[in-house]
C-alpha cells in the first residue's frame, strides 16, 4: 500500500471537491431561492478565469487579478440577473433551461471574439509555483493554495449564512420564498445579491483552477453538469448539502481515476480495463445521483420545511 | 408562407453554388477553426495562405480555389463538411484533417467519390494498413512512427522503465502502441485520459501515480490545449528532477510561446521526436520558416509545415498533368512521385501513400532572439517506413 | 392544437408535406445533391423531435436525455454491421427492443420524480449510456464506428442510394405524424395531456397516470430509436458524441421553436434549426453568438413558436 500516493490523492480529492463546492454553492442558492435553473453558471466560471487572466497580464499581479476579477464577475452576475434572469422567475423550468443554454452559446462566442480561440495562460508568482515538503510527501504549493482558498470561502459563506441578517433572509428564502416576500422584504434586491454572489463564487473557482489548466472557451460547460449533480444530490437550496456532496464527489472521481483501472484489471484484460476505467469513473457520479434520487428524492440534506 | 421560405432557400443555394469554373483547381481543406483547438487551425490557415502566396494562387495556370472548413473537433461534423466539399463544392482534392478520428469518419466520403485525399496531419494505422487506398496520400507521417523514434532514442539512452500518459482516442492509442513496440524496458504504468471537446485537463491524480511508480522517465502525448496544461502541472509538481519528460506532439511552436510567457523553464531541454523541425537546412524550409517568422512574429508548427507541403504536393501533381485533372491516373502517378520541394527535405512514398522519411530528435532551446523553439540534435531514423505498410494490399 | 386541413395553416402544412414528397426530384432537377442530404438529415431529426414532443409537449415530461435513443438506434445498425450482419429487419427489431427496454427501465425510475429532478435524472441516464458506449473499445468508442453498407431489405425497398433512403425517412415521417395524430386524439392521449396540466386530478378520476406516462415514454423512445436506425444509415458513421446531453438540449429547442403540443411544430422546429445552423455558419464562424441570441429572444418574446405564429393566419 503506497501511503504517499494515497495521501496525495486524498489531497487532490479535497481540491476537486472544494472547487465543485464553489460552483455548486452558488447554484444551489440560486436554485433554492429563486427556483431558477441556470445552465450558464459555468460561464461565470469561465469569465472569472478570463477576467483574472487579462488583469494579471495587464498589471503583472496575481492578487490584483483575483480581487478585481471578483468584483468584475460580481457585476457581470448582477447584470445578467437584471437583464435576463429576472424576467424568467415566474416562468417554467423549461424556459430557464432554454434561455441559459442560449446564454452559454453567447458567452462562448463572446470569449472567442474578444480573446481568440487559444486559451489564456495565467502565470503565477514564483513563490506559488514551487513545492512544499511534509516529511516524504511533496505537494505543489498552489494546490494547497486552492484548498485554503476554497475553505476560506466556505467559512465566510457559513458565517454569512448563519450569523448575519442577510444570511437569515437567504435561509428563509430557500425554505419558503413566498413567506419572505409577504413579510415585506425587498425581494428583488435579495435575488440580485444572491445571483451576483453565486456568480462571484463560480468566477473565483475559475480563477483558482485556471493557472493550472489555462482559461479556455467552454471550460465551464462540463463541470457545470457535475455541479448540478452536487446540487440535486445535496438537496436544492442546501449549502451544507452542497459542501458534503461536493467533497464526496471529488473523492469518488479522484479515487476512481486513480485506482479503478488497477481494480478492474483483477476482473478483465488490461486493455479493456484501461479504456473502461476512465469511462466508468466518469459514469459513477451519475449512478450515484440516480441511486440517491431513487431513495431520497429531495436529496441528502434538504433545507428544512421546504416549500417544494 | 412556408412554401415561400423553401423557394428562397432554393434560390439562395443555387446562387451560392452557381460559381463553378472548369478552369480552376478546387481544393477542400478540413481543419479545426473553433474550440480551443482552433489555434492549430489558425496556424494551418497561416501556412496555407503563405503557400498560396508563394505560388501566386496558381497551379499550372489554373486559379486555385481553396475552401477551408471547420470540423469543430467532432468526427460527425468533419464528415458533414467533407460531404459538403465533395458534393456541393465539387472539389478535386480534399486535404487537411488534424484529428485521426475525424479522418477515419470522413475518408469514405472522399474516396468513394473518386477524389484525392491528402492528409496533412492525421495518420491512423487503419489508413496506412488495412484501409489503404490508392487515392490517399499523406504529407505528414503515420501516428506510430514518431513515438517509435522516441522509443528508439530511449533505448539508446539506457532508460529501463517508463510511465506513459496519453489521451483516450485513436491517435493517443497509436502513440502509446508506437513507443511500446520499440521500447525495450518496462512500462510501469499507463494512463489514458478522457479526450474530446471536454477533455480532462487536471492531471493531478495521474501525475501522482506516475511519480509513485518509480519509473525512470515519463512519456506523454498531449496535443492541443492539453499540452500547456499538462506541462504546467508537471512543473508545478516538481517532477523535472525526478521524472524526466519525453514527449511527442506536445511541445511545439504553438505551445512554446505560451509556455515561455508562463515562464515554464522546466520544458527547456526536454526532448521530443518529429519528422520536421523549423531549423532543418533546406531551401524550401528556410523560405517557409523565414517568411512565416517575418509575417507572424513566431515560428510555424509542424501542423503548418505539413499543410504547406500539402499545397505544394498538389501543385506538383497539377503541373505535371498540365492542369488536365480529368486524367485521374496521371494525377495519381504524379502525386505518388512526391516530386516537389518539401520543407522536410526529399522523401518518397510507400505503397500505402505514407511518406518514407527521416525522424529527428529535437530539443527545446532558446534561439538567438530569445524565442523558445526546437532544434535538431540528431537523426534517429533514416528513411523510415511505417509498420503497417505490409498490411496494405496495394 | 390539432388542425383540420380546412384551416389556412392546415393548408400550409399539407403544402409542405407535398413539397417534401417530391423534394428528391426537385433537387435532382436543380442539381443540388447536397441539399437532399441536408433535408434527409433534417427529417430524421424532425422525427426525433416529434417523438420528444409526444412526451414533452403533450405530456409535460421534460427529458434532457432523449438523444440516447437516437444513439441506441444508430448503434443497433452499427454493431451488427461490425459483425457483417446487414439485415434491415434485424436492425429494426433490435432497435425497437433495446429502446423499449431501456425506456422501460429508466422511465420506471425517472417517472417517480417530478420537475427539475426528472430533467436531471433523464440527463443522468443518457450520460450513462454515453459513457458506456465511450468505453466500448471494440466498437470504436470515442473514434466512432464506420458503417460500410446500408441496412439490407428485399430489393424493392432497399436503402441504397440517396433517393431510396430519403423515401424511407419520408415514409417513417408520415407514419409518425399519423400515429401521433391518432394517439393524442384517443383516450390515451387525453389522459396524457390531462396529466400534464393536473396530474392529481387525473389520478382522482381513477387513471393510473404513472402507467400511462410510462407507456407514452416507451412509445416515444421507440419512435426515436427508429429515427436512430435511419440516422445510422444516413451518416454511415456513429459516435457516442451523438448522445451527449447538449444534443438533447438542441432537440428540446427544436420542439420549442416549432411549438410544443402541436402536431407539425417540431418538424418545423427541426428544419428551421438545422437550416439556421447551416446558413449562419456560412456567414461567420461566430454563428453561435447569433444563434444563442436568437434562442434567448425567442423564449423571452416569442410564445408558442412557429406554430403559434402560423395560427395567426387562421384569425
Amino acid at each position: 500500500m503506497d501511503w504517499n500516493l494515497l495521501i496525495s490523492q486524498l489531497v487532490n480529492s479535497i481540491q476537486l471537491g472544494l472547487l465543485l463546492f464553489l460552483l455548486a454553492s452558488g447554484l444551489t442558492l440560486i436554485f433554492g431561492i429563486m427556483d431558477f435553473i441556470n445552465l450558464s453558471h459555468g460561464s461565470f466560471y469561465m469569465m472569472g478565469a478570463y477576467f483574472c487572466g487579462s488583469i494579471v497580464a495587464a498589471t503583472g499581479s496575481f492578487f490584483t487579478g483575483i480581487i478585481v476579477g471578483l468584483v468584475g464577475i460580481f457585476f457581470l452576475g448582477a447584470l445578467v440577473e437584471w437583464l435576463i434572469a429576472r424576467r424568467l422567475y415566474k416562468e417554467n423550468h423549461l424556459d430557464h433551461v432554454l434561455v441559459t443554454f442560449g446564454l452559454i452559446l453567447v458567452f462562448d462566442a463572446l470569449v472567442h471574439i474578444i480573446w481568440g480561440p487559444s486559451g489564456l495562460s495565467i502565470p503565477l508568482p514564483d513563490f506559488l509555483n514551487g513545492q512544499i515538503q511534509f516529511g516524504s510527501l511533496v505537494f505543489p504549493v498552489y494546490r494547497l493554495v486552492i484548498i485554503s482558498g476554497g475553505l476560506a470561502v466556505a467559512g465566510i459563506l457559513y458565517l454569512l449564512i448563519s450569523r448575519t441578517r442577510l444570511g437569515m433572509l437567504i435561509r428563509a428564502g430557500a425554505s419558503n420564498r413566498d413567506m419572505v416576500e409577504s413579510l415585506g422584504i425587498n425581494i428583488n434586491r435579495l435575488f440580485l445579491f444572491v445571483f451576483a454572489l453565486g456568480a462571484a463564487m463560480a468566477g473565483f473557482a475559475g480563477m483558482l483552477i485556471a493557472p493550472i489548466t489555462e482559461a479556455t472557451i467552454g471550460m465551464g460547460n462540463d463541470i457545470i453538469i457535475i455541479a448540478f449533480v452536487v446540487v440535486i444530490v445535496g438537496g436544492i437550496g442546501s449549502i451544507k448539502g452542497a459542501f458534503y456532496v461536493a467533497l464526496m464527489i471529488g473523492f469518488i472521481d479522484t479515487m476512481s481515476r486513480s485506482y479503478l483501472d488497477d481494480f478492474l484489471e483483477l476482473l478483465v484484460s488490461t486493455a479493456a480495463a484501461e479504456t473502461a476505467a476512465p469511462a466508468i469513473s466518469a459514469m459513477l457520479v451519475y449512478v450515484l445521483m440516480a441511486v440517491v434520487l431513487a431513495f431520497k428524492p429531495t436529496g441528502l440534506f434538504p433545507p428544512t420545511a421546504g416549500n417544494r | 408562407m412556408i412554401n415561400q421560405a423553401k423557394y428562397s432557400l432554393l434560390v439562395a443555394a443555387l446562387a451560392l453554388a452557381g460559381t463553378a469554373h472548369a478552369d480552376s483547381v478546387k481544393i477542400g481543406f478540413v481543419s479545426t477553426l473553433t474550440t480551443p483547438a482552433g489555434v492549430i487551425g489558425a496556424d494551418i490557415q497561416n501556412s496555407v495562405d503563405l503557400a498560396l502566396e508563394h505560388i501566386d494562387h496558381k497551379m499550372a495556370n489554373l486559379d486555385v480555389e481553396l475552401f477551408m472548413e471547420d470540423d469543430g473537433f467532432k468526427p460527425d461534423v468533419g464528415k458533414q463538411k467533407t460531404d459538403k466539399l465533395v458534393k456541393q463544392n465539387d472539389v478535386d482534392f480534399v486535404a487537411g484533417y488534424i484529428w485521426s478520428h475525424v479522418l477515419l469518419a470522413s475518408m469514405n466520403s472522399v474516396l468513394s467519390a473518386n477524389k484525392f485525399l491528402i492528409s496533412a496531419n492525421a495518420g491512423p494505422s487503419q489508413v496506412a494498413g488495412k484501409r489503404c487506398h490508392e487515392n490517399f496520400f499523406s504529407t505528414s507521417w503515420q501516428n506510430d512512427q514518431t513515438p517509435m523514434a522516441l522509443g528508439e532514442h530511449l533505448n539508446k539512452e539506457g532508460i529501463r522503465s517508463l510511465y506513459v500518459m496519453a489521451p483516450n482516442y485513436a491517435a493517443g492509442k497509436d502513440m502509446v502502441a508506437g513507443v511500446e513496440s520499440i521500447f525495450e524496458g518496462e512500462i510501469k504504468g499507463k494512463d489514458l485520459t478522457k479526450w474530446g471537446a471536454d477533455a480532462q485537463l487536471d492531471f493531478s491524480a495521474e501525475l501522482a501515480k506516475a511519480k509513485a511508480s518509480g519509473a525512470q522517465a515519463l512519456f506523454v502525448f498531449y496535443p492541443g490545449k492539453a499540452g500547456p496544461a499538462f506541462l504546467k502541472q508537471y512543473q508545478q509538481a516538481g517532477l523535472q528532477s525526478v521524472l524526466p519528460l519525453y514527449s511527442v506532439f506536445t511541445v511545439d511552436a504553438i505551445s512554446l510561446p505560451r509556455l515561455q510567457k508562463a515562464k515554464l523553464e522546466g520544458v527547456l531541454g526536454s526532448k521530443n521526436t518529429q519528422a520536421w523541425s523549423p531549423d532543418l537546412d533546406n531551401a524550401a524550409n528556410k523560405r517557409f520558416v523565414g517568411d512565416y517568422l517575418a509575417k507572424h512574429g513566431g515560428y510555424p508548427s509542424f501542423y503548418g509545415a505539413q499543410a504547406y507541403d500539402s499545397i505544394m504536393l498538389i501543385k506538383s501533381a497539377v503541373e505535371s498533368v498540365n492542369g488536365d485533372l480529368s486524367d485521374k491516373n496521371a494525377v495519381r502517378d504524379a502525386l505518388r512521385l512526391a516530386n516537389y520541394e518539401s520543407v522536410r527535405g526529399p522523401y518518397t512514398y510507400g505503397n500505402n501513400g505514407m511518406p518514407i522519411q527521416n525522424f529527428y530528435l529535437r530539443e527545446v532551446v532558446e534561439d538567438d532572439e530569445g524565442r523558445w523553439t526546437t532544434k535538431v540534435v540528431e537523426t534517429v531514423f533514416e528513411n523510415h517506413q511505417d509498420p503497417y505498410a505490409s498490411d496494405c494490399k496495394l | 392544437m390539432v388542425k383540420s386541413s380546412g384551416t389556412r395553416s392546415g393548408k400550409v402544412y399539407l403544402g409542405m408535406l407535398f413539397l417534401l414528397s417530391i423534394a428528391p426530384f426537385l433537387f435532382q432537377w436543380t442539381n443540388q445533391p447536397f441539399l437532399l442530404d441536408l433535408l434527409s438529415r433534417g427529417l430524421i431529426i424532425g422525427i426525433a423531435a416529434l417523438s420528444l414532443n409526444l412526451i414533452l409537449g403533450y405530456g409535460g415530461m421534460i427529458s434532457l436525455g432523449h438523444v440516447a435513443y437516437l444513439g441506441i438506434g444508430a448503434y443497433c445498425v452499427g454493431i451488427p454491421a461490425y459483425y457483417d450482419i446487414y439485415s434491415g429487419w434485424i436492425h429494426l427489431s433490435l432497435a425497437v427492443v433495446t429502446c423499449a427496454l431501456f425506456a422501460l427501465i429508466t422511465g420506471a425510475v425517472s417517472l417517480r420524480t417530478k420537475g427539475v429532478y426528472f430533467i436531471m435524472i433523464t440527463m443522468a441516464f443518457s450520460q450513462m449510456i454515453y459513457f458506456i458506449f465511450l468505453s466500448l473499445e471494440e466498437y470504436g468508442a470515442d473514434d466512432g464506428l464506420v458503417i460500410y453498407a446500408r441496412s439490407e431489405f428485399p430489393v424493392w425497398i432497399n436503402m441504397e442510394g440517396a433517393f431510396s433512403l430519403y423515401y424511407w425517412i419520408f415514409g417513417l415521417l408520415i407514419l409518425t405524424l399519423f400515429f401521433i395524430h391518432r394517439l393524442v386524439r384517443s383516450r390515451f392521449g387525453r389522459v396524457i395531456i390531462g396529466s400534464k396540466y393536473n396530474d392529481l386530478r387525473m389520478q382522482s378520476l381513477g387513471f393510473n397516470t404513472y402507467g400511462y406516462r410510462l407507456t407514452c415514454y416507451v412509445i416515444s423512445a421507440v419512435i426515436c430509436g427508429l429515427a436512430g436506425v435511419l440516422l445510422g444509415n444516413f451518416t454511415s458513421f456513429i459516435s457516442p458524441e451523438m448522445m451527449s446531453w447538449t444534443r438533447s438540449g438542441e432537440l428540446i429547442f427544436m420542439v420549442i421553436i416549432g411549438g410544443t403540443g402541436s402536431l407539425f411544430g417540431p418538424l418545423f422546429g427541426a428544419l428551421s434549426f438545422l437550416f439556421l445552423e447551416e446558413a449562419l455558419s456560412l456567414i461567420t464562424i461566430y454563428w453561435h453568438l447569433i444563434f444563442g441570441g436568437l434562442l434567448i429572444a425567442l423564449v423571452l418574446f416569442g410564445r408558442g413558436g412557429i406554430d403559434a405564429w402560423l395560427s395567426k393566419l387562421d384569425k
